[in-house]
């Protein structure tokens, strides 16, 4: 291997090790705030890119008939909580979020035509329509079980996946999507020619960290979710409610998610059930931060991509072998140098 | 007109741990403005009623009234919203977080009510605990134990509440440290805020409070003005005797 292929692997690398990165502070996200290993991660990539992709192709993406459909399950639940309590004045924000939400979204689609929408506009709409359903799965699927254990959660959490997984087969097919890049741009760096889409992913994931940097250390509202993820009693003793700080949690993690997704669609592929392999690189990049560190998780997570990009040079059949191996050594440091922190409550 | 004056009213509160019953229909009223006290022995189910009150633990039987307002189905962040408040006996601050932001989160639902004064809050809470000001921008699992004591309370005064619950606030202090907070207690009174507070140091919180209840085996067995409870043979004999502590 001569210079030039190492700085092609490495570029390789730390494109999809942003992607990672992304990915593995949403699980950290996440797992600090609720407790839940959020398995699911990746098929909010997959639905990200996919349905930016079927806006492209002209087609009416399926994500939309899951928006409606969560949409109306969550507006049942709570309009019958808000009925028997007798609390009515919740009523107008249930239905303005689950039901003319969705139902704003499906005229835009419908009566509008995506498809001759710009890129960014396109973006947006996949975004809107993907998003959502990361505080809708919460309310469906983990509110109820808030006070469960770690491992109930995360048997619940597999099964959403799988049950994503299907419905991502069901809306998008068996057949992968690529989706044109951002920009044709390319430059030449003396050895190495970096492309435009790379530049893309590294910088707007440079970006969105950024962002969410700034959200969780100068907003109250990010203020709250650390206060979450630090002390759940004493966070609610503040009038932080659980159910707040969950779905927030969900929908930052659904937009990063989607995101990714977006982002990485026109590097790979993107199949229907591609979300899961790109998420578990991500977990492995949490698990290195001991699923409570971002910026060691947002390392492990480049050394992840790292390792992939120059292991499919080497032993490119033992790519993800090698990837998923790193997690042994992880652990038993991560055994050995770390105290033991009990479960709280 | 009991009901004007009184802010907290409490009437045969049960609250069971499975099939173990924590507390046998407790009743206990706050009047506006008072220090009220509840003491007892370790296990009596003092902290038990105060996470009742706020809607931490779910109690069986019972009435809890607010303001002449029904909060028994209240969730925690509703009672929060309503003006009650509790300073929990694990303190449970953030602890990986400055005391600032510890101090802002205290205002965390006043924020969502859209009362945008935590600034100025904050400077009346400074002057309560001008040690907290010397270390606002320090870490709060960083502060000594006295100094998180006083941050939990300064946390809760932060949401500006009707009600303040302390359980046990001079659990583990110094004795210095402890003088200190009763201190600030019966300063607090004078700001309007009606306390209940939970106490098993039974003669410095006596000392305090107008009124208080004693709580034994999860029922109260005497109640009265704390001049009178401080003077009471029974009270003096199990708790501040020469066989009770401190």
């Amino acid at each position: 291997m001569d210079l030039q292929i190492a700085l092609l692997l490495g570029q390789d690398g730390i494109t999809n090790g942003a992607i990672y990165a992304l990915l593995s502070l949403a699980l950290v996200l996440v797992f600090t705030v609720t407790r839940v290993i959020f398995i699911p991660q990746g098929e909010f990539v997959a639905f990200g890119a996919l349905t930016l992709a079927s806006f492209q192709a002209g087609k009416t993406p399926g994500t939309l008939w899951l928006l409606i459909g969560a949409g109306v399950a969550v507006a049942l639940v709570d309009i019958t909580l808000a009925l028997r309590s007798g609390v009515f004045r919740r009523i107008p924000g249930i239905v303005g979020w689950n039901l003319a939400y969705p139902a704003l979204a499906s005229a835009i689609v419908f009566l509008l035509k995506p498809s001759e929408f710009p890129l960014l506009a396109q973006i947006v709409l996949a975004l809107a329509l993907v998003v959502p359903l990361g505080p809708m799965l919460y309310r469906l699927a983990f509110q109820p079980l808030a006070e469960a254990s770690v491992l109930v959660l995360l048997i619940v959490a597999v099964a959403v996946h799988l049950a994503l997984v299907g419905l991502g087969l069901l809306f998008f097919g068996a057949e992968g999507s690529r989706t044109p890049a951002f920009s044709d741009a390319s430059f030449d760096l003396g050895l190495v020619n970096v492309n435009g889409q790379t530049l893309w992913v590294v910088g707007a994931s440079l970006l969105l960290i950024v962002v969410l940097g700034v959200f969780f250390e100068r907003t109250i509202y990010g203020k709250a979710l650390r206060a979450t993820a630090m002390n759940r009693t004493g966070a609610r003793l503040m009038g932080i409610s659980t159910v707040m700080a969950g779905k927030l949690s969900f929908l930052l993690a659904a937009l990063i998610g989607a995101f990714s997704g977006i982002l990485i669609a026109p590097i790979t592929t993107i199949y229907y059930d591609t979300g899961f392999l790109i998420g578990l690189k991500g977990f492995v990049g949490a698990i290195v931060g001991g699923l409570a560190s971002y910026p060691i998780a947002a390392a492990g997570a480049i050394l992840v991509g790292l390792l992939e990009a120059f292991s499919s040079f080497w032993a490119s059949a033992f790519k993800e072998v090698i990837v998923f191996t790193l997690i042994i050594p992880v652990l038993v440091w991560r055994s050995l140098t770390t105290r033991h922190v009990e479960e709280d409550e | 007109m009991s009901e004007a004056r009184n802010i907290l009213e409490v009437e045969g509160l049960c609250v069971s741990y499975g099939k173990v019953e924590a507390l046998h229909s407790a009743g206990i009223k706050v009047g506006q403005g008072q220090i009220v006290t509840v003491i007892g022995p370790n296990g009596a189910g003092k902290t038990t009623m105060l996470s009742s009150i706020m809607g931490v633990l779910p109690h069986t039987r019972g009435v809890i009234r607010f303001q002449g307002l029904e909060v028994g189905d209240a969730e925690v962040e509703q009672r929060v919203a309503l003006g009650i408040n509790l300073v929990p006996e694990s303190r449970a601050l953030f602890g990986e977080m400055s005391v600032e932001d510890n101090l802002l989160l205290g205002a965390f639902m006043r924020h969502r009510l859209g009362h945008r004064d935590h600034e100025q809050t904050m400077d009346e809470v400074f002057q309560i605990f001008p040690r907290l000001k010397e270390r606002r921008a320090q870490h709060a699992g960083t502060l000594s134990g006295g100094e998180r004591q006083m941050l939990a309370v300064a946390r809760a005064l932060m949401a500006k509440p009707a009600l303040l619950m302390l359980d046990e606030p001079s659990l583990g202090l110094a004795p210095l440290i402890v003088r200190e907070i009763f201190r600030v207690i019966s300063d607090l009174k004078r700001t309007g805020v009606s306390i209940l507070l939970v106490e098993q140091n039974a003669r410095a919180a006596l000392q305090v409070a107008d009124y208080g209840y004693v709580l034994e085996t999860g029922e109260i067995a005497l109640e009265g003005a704390s001049d009178q409870l401080i003077d009471d043979p029974k009270v003096v004999e199990s708790y501040l005797g020469l066989g009770g502590r401190r």
